[in-house]
C-alpha cells in the first residue's frame, strides 16, 4: 500500500497531493451539512479525516526524502484558476522540506487536538458544527502551506482568518466573544490588506506570483528599494496573523473560543503561517537587507514585551497566550538572523509543547467546571496527576530545559546571536529566555502546586481518556522531536536546507558554555519561581502589590487595547455615530422629507386655487382672455 | 347735422347708462327694467344700421317674449328683495372693473388697427336690398341658411320640451284630507320663504 | 350714414364689458343671466356693424340666429333655475361650494 501511494508521486506530474486538503474540505463539507445528525460520529468523522489527511502527508514525505537532496520538489497543477492577459495562476501544490514540515505540524498535532475535541466537546449541542469549522480550518492551512504561489497561499490565509473568526466566536451567545471573534479578523485584516498590496507589487513586478518564477528570478529584476517594499508589506501580513508588536492585541482575547481552538489555531498551526510567509519568501527579503531588520528588531520587542505580560497574567489561557506571542517573536529573531533552519525547528518544537499545554489547560479548566482563575486553583497535582505529567513536560519544554526539545531550540538561537556578533539579541534573547521560564514556573506552581484554594479545586477530577490519550502523545512528541534535533545541524534543519540554505556561522562563545548558560538561565528561573509561588513561603499579594503600578500595566498588555481604543476605535465609532445621527438622519432623511413636505407645502398651498367659486373660476376665465387678447394685439 | 348722426349719439349714451343702471340698481326687477330699456336703445341702432328687421325681432323677441320671461320668473321665485350676505371675495369687483376697462381698450386699439376711427359705412347697401330689408334677408335665410334655419327650428322644440320637463313639479292626486292641512299651515304661517344663508 | 363704423363696434364693446362686469359681480343667478343677455346683444350690435360694412347680409343673419338661439337658451336656463331654487330655496351661485379643497 505504501509503495502504491508511494509511487504515484512523481515530481512535475499529477499525485496525491491534493488528497492532503481534500479530506478535510469533505469531512468540513459532510458535517456542515449533517453534523447535527451525525451526533457524536461527528467527531469521529472529522478526527478521522485529518488522521487520513496524516498519514497521506506521511507518505507523501517519505516519498519525497527518497529523492536525492538537490531534487526534493514535488508539483501538483489542479486547475487553472486564473487567466487573464498575460497573467496567469494556477491552483498549483508544492511540496518541498519546508512545505513538508508544515503539513505534518497541521495533520499530526491537528488530529491530536480533533480527538481531544471529541472528549472536550462532548455535551455541545453544536458540535457538528464545531467540528465542520475545524476541519475547515485544516483544509485552508494545508492549502496556505502546500500554495506553490502566493495566490493559494493568499486563500489559505484568508480562510484561516476565516475559520478563526468562525471559532473564536463559538459560543456567541456569550457576551464578548463576538467581540474578540470581531477584533482578532479585523486586526489580522489590518495585515493582510498590506500583503495583498505586497502581492499586487509583486505581479506589478514579475507577472506571476508563481514561488519558482518569483524566487528565481528576483535577484535581477527587483531593486533593493522595491524589494524592501514589498518585503516589509508581506511581513506586515505576517505581523497582523502572527499577532507580533503593533497587531499583538488580538490573540489574547482570541482565548473567548474552546480552547481546542486555542490550541490548534491560536498556538500550532495559524499564529505561524506568519512564520512560513518569511521563511518562504526569505529571497526577497535576503534582497533587501532592511526588512531582515525589522523582522528582527520586531521579533526582539515582542519576545520581551509578551514575556513581561505573561507574568502578570491571572487567567490560565492568557498566559499561554502571550506566552505564544513571545515564542513567536523569538521564531522570528532567528528569521532575521537569517537562520531559517533555526526558526522552523522552533516553530515544530513550539507547536507540539504549546499545544500540549493547551490541551492540558483545558483538561484542568474542565475539571475546575470552567475556572480559568489560576488564583482559584492549586494542589491539582493530586486531583489530575496525568495533566499534571504532562503539562509539566510541555512547560520544561518551553522552559528549555533539556533535553526537551524547546532547549534545542533556544539553544541554537541563541547561538546564532552569540556567533554572528549580535550581542544585544544575544542578550536580550537570554532576558527573555529568564521570563519565559519565570512564568512557565509560576503557572505550574499557581496551578498544581501548593494547596488548593478554593472549592472548584478541592472537587476537579481528572479528564477522560480521550481527552488524556493526545496529551500523552503530544508529550511523547515533546520528547522525540528534541531527540531529533540535537544541534543546529541536526535532522530537521539539514533537511530544510535545500529551500532555506544553511546558516552562516562565526565565532563566539563555545557551544558548551552557550549551553551551560542556557540551562543555568532556566533552572534559575523556575527556582526563583518555585520558591515565590509553590513552596508557600512568600506571600504572593504583596509581592504583587509591591511591584504595582507595573504589575497592572503588563496584566493589560501595556494597554495597547486602551491606546487602540482612544485613537482608532473611539473616533471610528464617533464618525459613525455623526454618519447616522447628523448626516443620515438630518442631511438624507432631511433631503427626503424636506422633499415631501416641499411637495405638501406647495399642494397647501396650490389647492387653494380651488376655491368653490363659480364666479372666480369665471374671473380667471375672462382674466386668461383679456391677456391673450392683449398678447395678439401686442405681437400684431 | 346727419339724422343718423343724432340718433346714434342720444341713443348710444342711453343705452350705457341703462346697462350701468342695471348693474348697479339693488332691485332685480329694476334691472331686468333697464335692460329693457337697453334692448329698445340697441334696436334703435340696428335701425341706424339699415337692419330694419332685426330692429323689430329685438323688440319682438327680446323686450317682448324674452324679458317677459324673465319677470315672470322673478316675480315667481320672489327673489326681489336685497341679498344681506357680505361679499366675501372681496377682490372680484376691483378686478372685473379693471379687467373691463382693459378689454374695452383692447377692443377700441383692435378697431383702430382694423377698421379705423374714420371709416364710414361704404354706400351700395341700399342696392342689396331692392325690395327692403326684410325681403332681401328673408332671400339670404331660406336660400344660403337654410340648412341652419331648419337646425335652429327643432332646437326651439328641443328647448321647449326641456323647460316643461324641467319645470315639472311630481304631481299626484292629493287627498281632501291633505289639502286641508295644507289650507290650514298656509293660513298659520303666512311668511315667505326666506333667503337662505348658507354656511 | 355720416358715423363712423368704428364707434358701434366699440359701443358693442362698451356693452360686452358691462355685461362681463355683471356676470362676474352678481351673485343672484337671474342678475347674472341677465348680464350674459347683455353680452349677447352687444355681439349681435357687433355683427349687424359688421354686415353693414361689409355690404354683407350674412351678419344680418348671423344676428337672427343668435336672437333664435338666445330665446331657446333663455327658456331652458329659467327652468334650470326655478328647479334649483325649488331644491336648495336659494339662487345664490356662492351657495354651491362643495367642489372645493
Amino acid at each position: 500500500m505504501v509503495d502504491a501511494v508511494v509511487g504515484a508521486l512523481v515530481p512535475h506530474s499529477v499525485g496525491t497531493l491534493w488528497l492532503i486538503p481534500a479530506l478535510p474540505l469533505a469531512g468540513a463539507a459532510i458535517n456542515l451539512f449533517f453534523g447535527n445528525r451525525l451526533g457524536k460520529w461527528a467527531g469521529v468523522l472529522g478526527t478521522a479525516t485529518v488522521f487520513l489527511s496524516f498519514v497521506v502527508s506521511v507518505a507523501a514525505v517519505l516519498n519525497l526524502l527518497s529523492y536525492a537532496t538537490e531534487s526534493r520538489l514535488a508539483l501538483q497543477h489542479l486547475f487553472d484558476w486564473i487567466s487573464v492577459g498575460g497573467f496567469n495562476v494556477g491552483a498549483d501544490l508544492r511540496l518541498d522540506t519546508l512545505s513538508a514540515t508544515m503539513i505534518l505540524v497541521v495533520t499530526g498535532i491537528g488530529a491530536l487536538i480533533h480527538l481531544y475535541s471529541i472528549g472536550y466537546m462532548a455535551e455541545d449541542p453544536r458540535r457538528g458544527r464545531f467540528f465542520a469549522y475545524m476541519n475547515l480550518f485544516v483544509f485552508f492551512m494545508l492549502m496556505l502551506v502546500l500554495g506553490a504561489n502566493y495566490l493559494v497561499l493568499y486563500l489559505g490565509w484568508e480562510g484561516v482568518g476565516l475559520c478563526s473568526y468562525l471559532l473564536i466566536g463559538f459560543w456567541f451567545t456569550v457576551p464578548g466573544n463576538a467581540e474578540a471573534a470581531k477584533k482578532a479578523f479585523i486586526t489580522t485584516r489590518i495585515g493582510d490588506t498590506l500583503m495583498l498590496i505586497g502581492l499586487a507589487l509583486l505581479v506589478f513586478k514579475f507577472g506571476t506570483l508563481d514561488f519558482e518564477v518569483i524566487f528565481g528570478t528576483a535577484g535581477s529584476v527587483l531593486t533593493k528599494d522595491v524589494a524592501t517594499v514589498i518585503a516589509l508589506l508581506l511581513f506586515a501580513g505576517a505581523i497582523g496573523k502572527s499577532a507580533q508588536l503593533p497587531l499583538q492585541v488580538w490573540l489574547p482575547d482570541a482565548m473567548a473560543g474552546p480552547t481546542p481552538v486555542s490550541a490548534l489555531i491560536h498556538a500550532a498551526t495559524m499564529v505561524t503561517a506568519g512564520v512560513y510567509l518569511v521563511v518562504r519568501s526569505h529571497v526577497l527579503f535576503e534582497i533587501s537587507g532592511v526588512a531582515l531588520t525589522v523582522v528582527l528588531v520586531v521579533g526582539v520587542a515582542t519576545a520581551l514585551f509578551a514575556a513581561t505580560c505573561a507574568i502578570a497574567q491571572f487567567d490560565i489561557k492568557r498566559v499561554l497566550a502571550y506566552s505564544t506571542i513571545s515564542q513567536l517573536g523569538y521564531m522570528f529573531i532567528a528569521v532575521g538572523m537569517r537562520a531559517y533552519g533555526v526558526a522552523m525547528f522552533f516553530l515544530v518544537a513550539h507547536a507540539c509543547y504549546k499545544a500540549l499545554m493547551f490541551l492540558g489547560a483545558g483538561s484542568v479548566i474542565h475539571g475546575m467546571h470552567d475556572e480559568q482563575d489560576m488564583r482559584q486553583m492549586g494542589g491539582l497535582r493530586r486531583a489530575m496527576p496525568w495533566t499534571f505529567a504532562t503539562f509539566a513536560i510541555g512547560g520544561l519544554a518551553q522552559a528549555g530545559v533539556p533535553p526537551l526539545a524547546g532547549f534545542f531550540a533556544k539553544d541554537a538561537l541563541l547561538e546564532v546571536a552569540n556567533h554572528t556578533g549580535r550581542e544585544v539579541v544575544f542578550v536580550l534573547g537570554t532576558i527573555a529566555a529568564f521570563l519565559t521560564a519565570f512564568y512557565i514556573g509560576r503557572m505550574i506552581c499557581m496551578t498544581f502546586l501548593g494547596r488548593e484554594r478554593s472549592e472548584a479545586a478541592e472537587h476537579a477530577h481528572e479528564s477522560q481518556l480521550v481527552m488524556l490519550v493526545p496529551l500523552i502523545l503530544l508529550a511523547v512528541g515533546v520528547v522525540v522531536v528534541g531527540i531529533l534535533q540535537l544541534n543546529p545541524d541536526g535532522a530537521i534543519t539539514q533537511a530544510l536546507e535545500p529551500v532555506v540554505g544553511a546558516t552562516a556561522l562565526g565565532a563566539g562563545l563555545s557551544v558548551p558554555a552557550l549551553i551551560g548558560m542556557a540551562v543555568a538561565v532556566a533552572l534559575l528561573s523556575l527556582a526563583i519561581a518555585w520558591w515565590i509561588y509553590g513552596s508557600g513561603r512568600v506571600d504572593t499579594v504583596a509581592f504583587r502589590a509591591r511591584l504595582e503600578p507595573m504589575a497592572t500595566a503588563a496584566q493589560n498588555g501595556w494597554y495597547f487595547d486602551r491606546a487602540y481604543d482612544v485613537v482608532f476605535v473611539q473616533p471610528a465609532k464617533a464618525l459613525a455615530r455623526l454618519t447616522s445621527d447628523v448626516f443620515d438622519a438630518l442631511v438624507i432623511d432631511g433631503a427626503v422629507n424636506g422633499i415631501a413636505g416641499l411637495v405638501k407645502r406647495s399642494a397647501s398651498g396650490g389647492k387653494l386655487i380651488q376655491t368653490g367659486f363659480v364666479r372666480t373660476y369665471a374671473l380667471v376665465l375672462f382674466l386668461g382672455a383679456v391677456l391673450v387678447l392683449g398678447f395678439i394685439g401686442v405681437r400684431g | 347735422m346727419p339724422l343718423d348722426n343724432v340718433v346714434f349719439w342720444v341713443f348710444a349714451p342711453i343705452a350705457v347708462a341703462a346697462a350701468i343702471g342695471m348693474l348697479v340698481t339693488r332691485s332685480v326687477v329694476y334691472a331686468a327694467l333697464f335692460l329693457v330699456v337697453n334692448f329698445g336703445c340697441i334696436a334703435v341702432m340696428y335701425l341706424v344700421l339699415d337692419a330694419a328687421f332685426l330692429f323689430a325681432v329685438q323688440i319682438i323677441v327680446y323686450a317682448g317674449a324674452i324679458m317677459v320671461l324673465f319677470l315672470f320668473v322673478i316675480m315667481l321665485l320672489g327673489v326681489d328683495r336685497i341679498d344681506v350676505r357680505s361679499e366675501r371675495l372681496w377682490l372680484q369687483r376691483p378686478i372685473a372693473i379693471v379687467l373691463a376697462i382693459g378689454f374695452v381698450l383692447e377692443v377700441g386699439a383692435a378697431v383702430r388697427a382694423g377698421v379705423g376711427f374714420a371709416t364710414h359705412a361704404p354706400v351700395g347697401f341700399e342696392a342689396l336690398q331692392p325690395a327692403g330689408n326684410t325681403q332681401a334677408v328673408a332671400e339670404v335665410l331660406f336660400r344660403d341658411y337654410f340648412f341652419p334655419f331648419e337646425a335652429t327650428s327643432i332646437l326651439l322644440i328641443v328647448a321647449a320640451i326641456a323647460a316643461m320637463v324641467l319645470a315639472q313639479r311630481k304631481v299626484r292626486a292629493i287627498t281632501q284630507a291633505e289639502l286641508g292641512e295644507e289650507l290650514e299651515n298656509e293660513a298659520a304661517d303666512d311668511v315667505e320663504p326666506e333667503i337662505e344663508v348658507t354656511p | 350714414m355720416r358715423t363712423p363704423i368704428a364707434y358701434f363696434l366699440l359701443l358693442g364693446g362698451i356693452l360686452f364689458s358691462l355685461g362681463t362686469v355683471g356676470v362676474l359681480v352678481n351673485r343672484n343667478a337671474l342678475r347674472i343671466f341677465m348680464s350674459v343677455e347683455l353680452m349677447l346683444n352687444a355681439v349681435n350690435l357687433t355683427l349687424v356693424s359688421f354686415a353693414r360694412m361689409h355690404n354683407d347680409l350674412g351678419g344680418q343673419v348671423l344676428a337672427f340666429f343668435s336672437m333664435v338661439v338666445a330665446a331657446a337658451e333663455v327658456v331652458v336656463g329659467l327652468a334650470i333655475i326655478v328647479s334649483i331654487y325649488r331644491r336648495r330655496r336659494t339662487i345664490d351661485v356662492d351657495a354651491a361650494r362643495e367642489m372645493r379643497w
